[in-house]
């Protein structure tokens, strides 16, 4: 599947930007697929991959966080539940059927109020990055966010870096992956914008 | 009549009680004092050590290890540490078996595990002794005192019945009651690590039977936060270090009450 999400860190903020196709085979079927996940209320993951499994492993992880939110009265911090998700996809590619999900994850940790980013694949590697991009639009954005990408620029200028990425992938990538859903996290919580 | 109660760890008395659990802690407000102060930039942990004696090899406790000689005071994780009051053959398989829960929470989570968590996990496994039959309750109280980045420093206490609680200042052991009094007193919310260390040393001074404190009765700890690198850092102190400390405060014992056993002048053995 031509997919693609990207994210980015600014001062204060993580931007996670996917598309929006839901497809199969040559089929387009839906261009209104919510591929971000709010697993809380200071974390979000764009999640790319196998379709079932995605959704699957979004849920999953979604619910256990809540449970643990519950538990123990605070939420993860973006970065203990990162290691949390990249062990269960550590462990899942060594069962006997494992989840094909690719993530990003944004979140705002307010222990040390700072924003997180993280790149995880289907086999279980994770990396803490300013910016992360996954798909095919991998290829063409990574140059132009590792050109433009500023971690102390404000929220205007980090969504004008946004643009120049997905301009880029509309440009070049053979096939259009249609519109692109944004969302942030800061200290004040998740919101939707349009790009 | 209560007899009939008792063997069974986990039946209920007419009244409504937990034997066992009532003579666990029972037996607890009669081992070593522990008592435990929460700063505004530390926590501190002072013990008074039971098994004592000239012949006790306590070479290992001078050099080896992370300090303290393993009797009261442990460090559970990088960054919590725990005073025990009870049965020392208890404490130390809840202390390996906090050692473990705190490695599991690093290793699916990789941080280190938050201080209420560790102290909710020990309590869970106590709470099931006083509910499933057949064995006798951990005769055991823990002070945890630890730093987590949710709420910084804190002093859990726990004891048999699996029961929790948050203090700022408290003690368990013996003469428990008079040392907390003394610590309402005394216990201010603005007090700093260097205050709250002289206050322990001050309440331990007047708790503790013996009139004069040493290494030798005294074990001693301190949490706080290391400023360069924001990490938790746990000292508990090594036997010289300890008296360095009562030395400073002026709680040394001198010299003519180094032994309560002394030579009259004309040779003889006087216990004092």
């Amino acid at each position: 599947m031509a997919e693609c999400s990207f994210g980015l860190i600014g001062k204060g903020y993580v931007i996670l930007a996917s598309d929006t196709t839901a497809g199969r085979s040559i089929v387009k079927m839906k261009e209104d697929e919510d591929k971000i996940k709010a697993l809380g209320p200071n974390l979000i993951m764009a999640t790319g991959g196998e379709p079932g499994d995605t959704i699957q492993f979004a849920e999953y992880v979604e619910r256990n966080l809540r449970l643990y939110h519950i538990r123990h009265n605070h939420t993860l911090r973006p970065s203990s539940a990162a290691a949390w998700i990249r062990r269960t996809l550590a462990d899942s590619l060594r069962s006997r059927n494992p989840y094909s999900v690719n993530l990003i994850l944004g979140g705002y940790d307010h222990t040390t109020s700072t924003p997180n980013l993280y790149w995880i694949d289907y086999l279980g590697t994770m990396v803490d990055v300013p910016f992360a991009a996954h798909g095919y639009g991998a290829y063409f954005a990574l140059s132009t966010l590792d050109r433009y990408h500023d971690p102390e620029a404000p929220l205007e200028e980090g969504l004008e870096t946004l643009r120049k990425c997905v301009r880029e992938v509309e440009k070049r990538l053979i096939v259009s992956l249609g519109k692109f859903k944004v969302k942030i996290i800061d200290r004040n919580g998740m919101r939707e914008i349009d790009l | 009549m209560a007899r009939r109660y008792d063997s069974r760890t986990t039946i209920f008395s007419p009244e409504g009680r937990l034997y066992q659990i009532e003579y666990a802690m029972e037996a607890i407000s009669h081992a070593g004092t522990v008592l435990g102060v929460l700063a505004t930039d530390g926590v501190v942990l002072a013990a008074e050590k039971k098994v004592t004696g000239k012949l006790l090899d306590l070479s290992v406790a001078k050099e080896g290890g992370y300090g303290g000689s393993g009797e009261k005071i442990f460090l559970l994780n990088t960054n919590v540490i725990a005073g025990v009051a009870g049965l020392t053959a208890d404490a130390n398989s809840l202390i390996n078996y906090a050692r473990s829960a705190a490695q599991r929470h690093l290793f699916s989570y990789n941080e280190d595990i938050p201080v209420e968590q560790l102290a909710q996990r020990l309590c869970d496994l106590k709470q099931g002794y006083t509910q499933f039959g057949g064995l006798r309750p951990f005769g055991v109280s823990l002070l945890y005192a630890g730093w987590d980045p949710h709420y910084q420093f804190q002093l859990y206490h726990s004891d048999p019945s699996g029961n929790y609680s948050g203090w700022k200042a408290t003690c368990i052991g013996a003469n428990n009651g008079t040392a907390q009094s003394l610590l309402k007193q005394e216990y201010k919310d603005t007090v700093s690590l260097e205050d709250a260390i002289g206050l322990v040393l001050r309440t331990m001074s007047k708790t503790m039977d013996s009139t004069s404190l040493s290494s030798e009765k005294l074990e001693f700890a301190t949490l706080t936060v290391d400023p360069e690198t924001k990490r938790p850092q746990a000292k508990i102190y090594r036997p010289a270090e300890v008296d360095a400390l009562l030395a400073k405060h002026g709680l040394a014992k001198t010299e003519d009450t180094e032994s309560n056993e002394m030579l009259s002048r004309d040779g003889r053995l006087v216990m004092r």
